[in-house]
């Protein structure tokens, strides 16, 4: 159906990059979700603060902007707080950084809310049981509320996930080599921007199916409780 | 780093020109996706597997694949479609800006359409037989009361969708056009500045969001008036 004239493993090489982007970008994006979470529900009035006014400018804010300023303004900003600490050296953030600060930064923005209102939802008693047992908090947040909250949240970071996915191509506008980036290459050389275009969103699509098929098979591992009856 | 306040004043007015062709573009973009999204909401909840496919079809591609692909394949992929380049298609195709409204149109028609189908789905059924009780024919039902209540009940969901809009109409300064991020863009490559003019851009965009949310919560008291007691 498509002729891709030798450059299929363009873009394939391109999907490959596509993938570690978003995977990297999701690890981070969810350690600062959890983190964001943590400080909204925090006793602290200033912790409060940062994270509600974090959430509300990134989520206003165009995410190729951010792309845009991390990745020209990032190495300027690095090499100011380096020369406070006495390093004069040039650095450079390369567009797969900022592309992962930034990207984690917007995951990061959207994942505090879902996290947030999962740590709402598991019972107040939960913590009380674990505390009357003699579990110091941080235990008690791995062990008893984190497990519960994995299967509130999984299907809001589901479709965070997939919107990550799509960001992604973001980035091919500072010159990552991504999928998209490098649909624009064989575009540019074979004249037919059309196919490959069609193609890149083809692969898209691929991808974000089979995202879609890991988050439902991660839901139902979540559930054990779910899984039990359906047995037999 | 020397943080510039001279070089945000100096280039403030351009920032604003751009601020107007951001907000033009969303608000045309916006008006043509709901013209668009009405008849894929209604189709998508026929019976008929026929009929809903083809918005199914529709909308998956379009909330499935990136933004910039799909103004990419429009800008950059019309030219290759004889229909297009030989045709006076042609002549809007080479125009970035109808390309920009082209792509967004078609995007946030996708998405408004699912959320104009969920809340035609969330219309009590109570409602819809009172009216085939009264005898309204489908054509007056659909005019009368389930766009009417449709509205009421999307417009807070609609209001998100704008937000994501207007984040979205950064992705016009990738094919030339000068909105708030392509004019930023341009300043930068003059003064090199990054941090300083993209901070005031992303100023200027936290106000745009908050100024539609404002209305948004303005409109919703409006359509959604019936409901309020006292």
């Amino acid at each position: 159906m498509f002729d891709l004239q030798g450059y299929g493993h363009l873009l394939w090489s391109g999907a490959w990059i596509t993938i570690q982007l978003a995977v990297v970008s999701l690890f981070f994006g969810l350690i600062i979700g959890l983190m964001g979470a943590a400080a909204k529900l925090s006793s602290y009035r200033f912790l409060r603060w940062l994270a509600t006014a974090y959430t509300t400018l990134v989520r206003g804010i165009p995410e190729l902007l951010l792309v845009l300023t991390l990745y020209l303004g990032g190495s300027m900003l690095l090499m100011s707080i380096a020369s406070n600490f006495g390093y004069d050296e040039y650095i450079e953030v390369g567009s797969f950084a900022a592309g992962v600060a930034a990207l984690s930064i917007a995951f990061g923005a959207y994942s505090t809310e879902v996290f947030r209102a999962a740590m709402m939802a598991i019972p107040k008693g939960q913590w009380e049981a674990a505390y009357a047992l003699g579990m110091p908090p941080t235990k008690t947040f791995y062990r008893v509320i984190l497990p519960q909250m994995w299967k509130l949240a999984l299907p809001g970071l589901g479709n965070l996930f997939q919107v990550l996915l799509k960001d992604t191509a973001l980035v091919s506008v500072v010159g990552l080599n991504d999928l998209m980036r490098q649909a624009y290459v064989a575009s540019g050389s074979t004249k037919e921007p059309f196919t490959f275009y069609l193609v890149a969103a083809l692969i898209y699509l691929g991808m974000s199916a089979i995202a879609t098929l890991i988050a439902a098979f991660l839901e139902r591992a979540a559930d054990p409780a779910a899984n039990a009856g359906k047995t037999a | 780093m020397n943080w510039s306040w001279e070089v945000i004043w100096e280039y403030f007015p351009r920032l604003i020109d751009g601020v107007w062709l951001t907000l033009e573009l969303v608000f045309l973009s916006g008006i043509i996706g709901i013209i668009v999204a009405v008849p894929l909401a209604l189709m998508r909840t026929s019976k008929n597997l026929w009929i809903s496919g083809v918005p199914w079809t529709y909308i998956y591609f379009f909330r499935g694949t990136p933004l910039l692909v799909q103004i990419f394949l429009v800008y950059y992929g019309a030219a290759q479609l004889s229909f297009v380049r030989d045709t006076v298609l042609w002549e809007l195709f080479k125009e970035p800006y109808f390309c920009a409204v082209f792509a967004f149109s078609l995007n946030t028609a996708a998405y408004s359409a699912e959320l104009i189908r969920g809340a035609i789905q969330s219309i009590p059924k109570g409602e819809l037989e009172a009216a085939d009780a009264l005898g309204m024919s489908p054509s007056v039902k659909i005019r009368r009361i389930v766009l009417p209540r449709a509205f009421g009940i999307v417009i807070p969901a609609y209001g998100n969708e704008l937000i994501l809009m207007l984040k979205g109409s950064a992705l016009a300064s990738t094919i030339t056009l000068l909105d708030l991020t392509g004019m930023a863009r341009t300043i930068i490559a003059r003064t090199y500045t990054p941090i300083e003019i993209f901070t005031a851009a992303g100023f200027l965009y936290l106000l745009m969001a908050a100024v539609i949310l404002g209305i948004f919560r303005l409109v919703e008291r409006r359509f959604n008036r019936y409901q309020v007691r006292n």
